[in-house]
């Protein structure tokens, strides 16, 4: 932008604004000027329309450009569930799904391709859902250069664990049992060297429902993420589903006063500690979501490697409101987002 | 006889080599190598050249590309945090091509910064800011700055070296010898740091302009030039006139202080002012002993006042243009040559004085490593070295 759009307010000004607004109050005045310059739209104060003219005019903390989504839109993925194909067997539902290991190249951020092992060509892999006591029938096939397996976190006889039975490439193996506990899992390939296997991007969620279900709710799945796509053992992009940023530019729009569930899974690699914060906002939370109680009562949570669970809220007014993690590194190496309120 | 006609069949065969290279050349390109890998990432070398601070909410870097495929910057991130930028003339970089990457960024006064560059395929190129510092633009009144810093460190040590001259010429025979000796001791230790320093810019260098083999080679091209043109001077006399070798010395060793400017402009330009002071005064004490070296050929000789006034601005001069060069335009191809120019340089006036002191031992029927030439070479690295630490 020219200096001119900004006349009128000095540069001691914004820094006294950028300095009582803080770091969050900063990266969402840069997504408010950004907002704005795309479509006209005004979505704040006074106050904030001027920090995000100068935030605009000054540089924001995001990335530069826009991701290909027709390959793998990070907004569809979070409410798409994969039931699995349904049938009944000698009186007992049974739930088929078909998983393929292939190497595919995904694009990070902007312009950024990362040369991902992948199932279904997406990372995260598809969220497999199915309820309580369903058999699961998971057919994997490797179409990769390398040998894969799936690795289920649940209740499972030791040779389907996916550890021991390496799927070579151009072979097929298929993983059967029933889904249990119910909760909030996740799934990922337990070929050595582990780390590799997973941080190429061989994981996705696995949702358990409980017999009984759970009440009707938006539901939204979100599994953080990072890419080291420079091969040095530590991340340089990270996100939520993927894509850096992704729900900063295309909020998530959920509705006021509505039931919302997210079931979060952290599987970042390299870093130990991942974290989900909500803004303007708490949120019960259900360890493994394999209680039907909360725990807590939070709007920050922390999670270690392979931890997950469940968060339920319900956002009071209408508006655009961050959520990232409070790790400030990760939100700003791209895991941040921004739910959109709507009335209902 | 046949053989040393020189007609249109010996032109062919001068072609014949050629002809043969622009089919292997044509089959290569066309046909591959046998060595081609279509699925091998691309090899990508982007240097970061330079970050300037040009404004409070701003760091302006120059990006080359020194590999052979175009490099796309996708995304820039500083001190992790991924941030807007843009990029002049394209994010995608051709071969040997460079961009200005402009990263708007309220960047905090004397914090360091670091810079990391993702190109399409995931690979980061970093760049650093070592102290976040306004990088000083180029105005009438920075230019003149720039002018005095190099005065201070260049011009007036030498003069003031120089200004040693009615002393030394008191000195007795050996005595004289001992400070021409003390001079070769001063010009080893010049061309080693020279030499030292013009390698450290040349590695920094893209791969394609080979810097340290461009530095090695126009070290000794320089040193042999000088040694021709030294040669025609003399055109016969046995010595060539020793305010020549004066000359020589003081050309040499302003081309090692050129050096020394582009490090002080540089360190200003990069905001590392404190170390820029330092630098100033360490440069200032290592630098007088130079005005002696250059005084000691024509220890013998009365030259008149003029030629001092050039033998200082030769010596001293060259510090203010590499105080500008290094403030506004800092550039490691160009700091690598300058910097293997005067190692050369000051290698062959080594090679003048050591013949001085040669011919003057074998005048006096002295042995040329006699106590004073040792001494006096012994001292002249002590005092370098010395005041080395300061720099």
């Amino acid at each position: 932008m020219s200096e001119g759009e900004n006349a009128g307010i000095s540069r001691r000004e914004f820094l006294r604004a950028a300095g009582t607004l803080g770091v969050s109050g900063g990266l969402l005045g840069a997504y408010a000027g950004r907002a704005r310059g795309h479509d006209g739209e005004d979505h704040g104060s006074g106050v904030a329309r001027a920090e995000a003219e100068h935030m605009a005019a000054h540089g924001g903390n995001s990335t530069v450009g826009e991701v290909d989504t027709s390959r793998f839109d990070p907004s569809a993925f979070l409410r798409d569930f994969y039931w699995g194909e349904e049938r009944v067997e000698g009186g007992r539902k049974v739930r088929e799904y078909e998983l393929t290991a292939e190497e595919v190249e995904i694009e990070v951020a902007p312009g950024v391709t990362y040369p991902a092992w992948a199932y279904n060509g997406q990372v995260p892999g598809p969220t497999l859902r199915a309820r309580e006591g369903d058999r699961l029938r998971v057919v994997f096939r490797n179409r990769d250069a390398h040998p894969h397996t799936i690795h289920f976190h649940g209740f499972h006889p030791a040779n389907m664990d996916g550890v021991f039975e390496l799927v070579g490439p151009g072979q097929e193996f298929v993983y059967e049992f029933d889904a249990e506990p119910f909760g909030c899992h996740l799934y990922h390939c337990h070929t050595s060297p582990l780390r590799k296997h997973i941080e190429k991007g061989l994981y996705g969620a696995f949702v358990i429902d409980p017999g009984e279900g759970r009440p009707e709710a938006d539901e939204l799945v979100m599994v953080m993420n990072g890419f080291d796509t420079n091969f040095d053992a530590s991340n340089e992009v990270y996100a939520v589903n993927t894509v850096a940023f992704h729900y900063q530019k295309h909020p998530v729009r959920i509705k006021k006063d509505e039931l919302v569930r997210v079931y979060v899974v952290n599987a970042l690699e390299f870093d130990f500690v991942n974290s989900f914060h909500t803004h303007a906002n708490f949120f019960d939370y259900y360890p493994t979501g394999t209680r039907l109680e909360p725990s807590e009562f939070t709007d920050t949570k922390v999670f270690g490697q392979g931890e997950r669970g469940i968060m339920e809220f319900r956002y009071r007014f209408p508006g655009r409101f961050m959520f990232h993690a409070h790790v400030s590194e990760f939100a700003e190496l791209g895991w941040m987002g921004l739910f959109d309120v709507v009335e209902g | 006889m046949a053989r040393n006609e020189r007609g249109a069949g010996w032109v062919l065969l001068g072609l014949v080599p050629l002809l043969g290279l622009g089919v292997l050349l044509a089959f290569v390109v066309l046909n591959g190598a046998g060595v081609g890998r279509e699925d091998a990432p691309p090899v990508e070398d982007l240097s970061v050249q330079r970050v300037a601070l040009p404004r409070e909410h701003e760091f302006v870097l120059e990006v080359r590309n020194g590999g052979p495929e175009p490099v796309t910057m996708s995304q820039v991130v500083v001190n992790d945090a991924i941030w807007d930028f843009r990029a002049e003339p394209d994010n995608t970089i051709p071969p040997l091509g460079s961009a200005t990457v402009t990263v708007p960024y309220s960047w905090v006064e004397g914090e360091a910064y670091e810079i990391v560059l993702i190109t399409s395929t995931g690979t980061t190129f970093d760049a650093e800011v070592p102290v976040a510092l306004l990088t000083p633009g180029f105005s009438g009144e920075s230019f003149w700055r720039y002018a005095l810093i190099g005065t201070y460190v260049g011009v007036i040590p030498v003069a003031l070296g120089l200004l040693w001259y009615p002393f030394l010429r008191r000195l007795g025979s050996s005595g004289m010898n001992f400070v021409l000796a003390l001079t070769v001791g001063l010009l080893a230790f010049l061309v080693v740091d020279t030499l030292e320093e013009a390698m450290e810019v040349a590695v920094e260098l893209p791969g394609i302009f080979s810097g340290v083999p461009l530095v090695i080679l126009l070290t000794l091209l320089t040193l042999l030039g000088l040694l021709a043109v030294e040669r025609l001077l003399r055109r016969g006399r046995e010595e060539s006139s020793r305010l020549g070798t004066s000359y020589r010395i003081a050309l040499g060793i302003g081309l090692h202080n050129l050096g020394e400017g582009l490090a002080i402009g540089a360190a200003f330009a990069l905001g590392e002012a404190a170390l820029g002071v330092f630098l100033v005064v360490g440069f200032t004490l290592h630098n007088i002993t130079e005005g002696v070296g250059i005084a000691a050929p024509i220890l013998r000789e009365r030259p008149r006042l003029v030629h001092f006034l050039w033998l200082a601005l030769l010596g001293g001069g060259p510090a203010i243009v590499g105080t500008w060069i290094g403030g506004f335009a800092f550039s490691n191809l160009l700091a690598a040559v300058f910097l293997a120019v005067g190692a050369g340089a000051i290698l062959q006036v080594i090679y003048e004085v050591g013949r001085l002191l040669l011919a003057d031992s074998a005048r006096t029927k002295t042995p040329a490593l006699s106590a004073p030439n040792l001494g006096g070479l012994l001292v002249g690295v002590a005092i370098m070295y010395a005041t080395a630490l300061l720099v």
